[in-house]
């Protein structure tokens, strides 16, 4: 009964004592270890990490067994614990073509300098569900290729190198003062930084949908997957006093840089543009769809014509957040019984003076 | 990480983030009315379930300070217990449900029909903290209609209403103009309470946590529901007393007693329920929430910023 929400103190202790022993499974089956779950499901850690904006796969594994599995709620509680971590500094940023790649794909030339590596990847499985119990993964076999030692420039460095691209920072922005909306309250137009933050922190299911829908013409996006690079990368903490970075240790991380065609302006003369996506662990899908809207974001830089969801800054960024999301559409749970008698009211007295006119 | 490294600061919040919200805080209490962007962050509870509030009481409350939190102006609704549960552990403070006895009273959805006192603190939770969000969806345009003082559109939806309806149709968030100049969303409490905010002793404060923003009245400001000289605002009334205590001039929920179309009527307020109930013979508890916090008409629009 809907008015039991009232008496709540004691309510409250049994619902999560009840949620704690649906959690639990079956009492004989023993409970999942943390370091199980980081182990093996290492994709989902990432998500959790990526949209939790927190490089710490054991949290992000505690945190999924706390929530059941419900990765919106794990977001929450990796969030929820970071904002209190104090904020010494910055990190210089990363260098991400010095990464050794697990993963390196080209999607635009057949071949380039460092190769193509497929890494580990769903894309050839087939999808047939494989025996049971087969925990064993079968060997790897040598190419014969030490990937390790060659060089892998970027792809759209390449390209820069014959201005056929547009260079990898903008003039106007300032790469010394990365934006952080965790920190500094978000005021629309936002920089890129703080938006490519936003789409990082952004929903992986929202953001492929505006990427598909962009993708389907409702948006103006024609991509080529530059590149999608996996592999972990060193991480520097700034220092200023010092004057050179102190090396943290390394996470993995996955990069996207989509190309897409532009035909040019009055000032502009024809060339490629970019749209860029990073997240961490394995988020190939992530930073696809990241890259897509970033681009699609761009509009008033290349006077494009705002004509799709995708394209709009406010839309996108406003609704990408799926802490934010999940939690304002599910408060339609908590009691609402002093608006909606005020609503009641004003039903019954509109519905009477409707009777009254027609009599 | 491993788990004995992670511990929480008292009051949740680390230090820094309680400057920084402070620092809104008094912008807010400077502006009256207008919304101050903030660097919302997580709280350990969904967003939409309160979280500005929670992070606004957060940087406020100190150990000497005694917390009470109502949902529905009730303080037995589970996010009430929820929330006031939180403060216990993490800030270490009284709670009570006594509104007189309250320091800091967090709330959604109403307000208190115990006039508050000078020296208290009222945290609103709010939701959508721009009034004119649903006529115009834009934050760049609504920031724009706010600097110039242009609210046309919110008093052509009013006008509008009255056209359609024969009466303004807006029962809770009744947009309110503070100090003369800003307009501001009360949060949705019903405007039956909007009046309570006018010329209020306390200090009300407005945390949208979700929506990043934060927004305050000072004690004793000028707070204006909208309405037309022909059409004039209208709280809402109730004519029947509490089926419970019998006060009247309280808002009432209507509880559904059976499926035969049977319901009856309870103080919203579960605190001045009980107390009215415990007192059947003092008038002064029923006396003191029917009127003397209507505002006067009389009184002029003061503006706060001095």
């Amino acid at each position: 009964m809907y008015v039991a929400v009232k008496g709540g103190e004691r309510a409250i202790a049994n619902a999560h004592a009840l949620l704690a022993e649906q959690g639990r499974g079956h009492p004989h089956l023993p409970v999942v270890d943390p370091a199980q779950v980081e182990g093996q499901f290492g994709v989902l850690v990432s998500r959790v990490m990526t949209e939790g904006s927190l490089y710490d796969p054991e949290l992000a594994a505690r945190a999924l067994l706390q929530a059941q599995g419900d990765v919106l709620e794990a977001v929450t509680l990796v969030r929820s614990y970071r904002t209190t971590l104090p904020r010494f500094g910055y990190t210089c940023a990363i260098d991400t073509s010095g990464l050794a790649p697990q993963r390196r794909i080209s999607a635009t030339f057949k071949d380039l300098p460092g190769g193509q590596q497929l890494g580990a990847t769903f894309d050839y499985t087939h999808r047939l569900f494989s025996a049971a119990g087969a925990a064993t993964p079968d060997r790897r076999v040598s190419d014969g290729v030490d990937g390790e030692d060659q060089a892998m420039p970027r792809v759209a460095d390449l390209l820069g190198a014959g201005a056929l691209i547009e260079p990898d920072a903008h003039p106007d922005q300032d790469a010394t003062q990365p934006g952080d909306l965790t920190r500094e309250p978000p005021v629309f137009p936002m920089s890129r930084a703080e938006r490519l933050q936003a789409l990082a922190r952004g929903d992986e299911g929202f953001l492929l949908g505006l990427a598909y829908s962009s993708q389907r013409g409702f948006g103006n996006t024609h991509p080529f997957a530059g590149e999608v690079r996996v592999g972990e990368v060193e991480v520097e903490f700034d220092a200023p006093e010092l004057g050179f970075g102190v090396p943290l240790g390394r996470i993995e991380i996955t990069e996207c840089q989509m190309v897409n065609q532009f035909t040019g302006s009055a000032e502009t003369p024809a060339q490629f543009t970019r749209g860029y996506g990073l997240a961490f662990g394995r988020s190939e899908r992530k930073v696809m769809s990241m890259s897509i809207v970033d681009r699609a974001l761009r509009s008033a830089e290349f006077d494009e014509r705002v004509v799709s969801p995708v394209q709009d800054e406010e839309f996108v960024i406003s609704h990408s957040d799926n802490v934010q999301a999940t939690g304002f559409v599910e408060h339609l749970k908590l009691p609402h019984y002093v608006d909606f008698q005020a609503e009641l009211m004003l039903v019954r007295r509109l519905n009477e003076e409707f009777k009254e006119s027609r009599a | 990480m491993t788990a004995d490294l992670i511990g929480y600061n008292v009051g949740y919040l680390d230090e820094q983030t309680k400057r920084m919200i402070r620092r809104a805080l008094l912008k807010a209490v400077a502006i009256p009315g207008f919304q101050v962007p903030f660097a919302s962050r997580e709280v350990p509870m969904p967003r939409g379930w309160g979280t500005g509030g929670v992070q606004v009481t957060a940087a406020i409350i100190g150990e000497q300070d005694v917390l009470k939190v109502i949902d529905q102006g009730a303080d037995d609704t589970t996010n009430a217990v929820s929330i006031r549960n939180f403060f216990r552990s993490v800030a270490h403070v009284e709670t009570t449900t006594r509104t007189d006895e309250a320091t800091i009273i967090q709330t959604r959805h109403r307000i208190p029909e115990t006039p508050l006192a000078e020296g208290q603190v009222i945290v609103y939770q709010v939701p959508m903290p721009e009034p004119l969000r649903f006529l115009e969806p834009r934050e760049t345009e609504t920031r724009r209609l706010h600097a110039l003082e242009e609210y046309g559109l919110m008093f052509v939806k009013l006008y509008e209403d009255i056209a359609r309806f024969g009466h303004i149709a807006k029962t809770y968030d009744y947009p309110v103009l503070v100090g003369g100049r800003y307009l501001m969303a009360p949060s949705p409490i019903p405007s039956f309470d909007n009046p309570k905010m006018h010329m209020n002793p306390a200090l009300q404060l407005f945390g949208a946590g979700r929506e990043k923003r934060i927004y305050a009245v000072p004690p004793f400001t000028s707070v204006e529901s909208l309405g037309f000289e022909d059409f004039p605002f209208e709280p809402q009334r109730f004519d029947d007393p509490c089926a419970i205590c019998g006060a009247t001039g309280g808002y009432l929920d209507e509880v559904i007693t059976d499926d035969a179309g049977g319901s009856m009527f309870v103080c919203s307020d579960t605190d001045h329920c009980e107390r009215t109930a415990a007192a059947p013979n003092d008038t002064t508890s029923t006396a003191t929430t029917s009127t003397t916090t209507r505002p006067n008409p009389a009184t002029p629009n003061t503006k706060a910023i001095a």
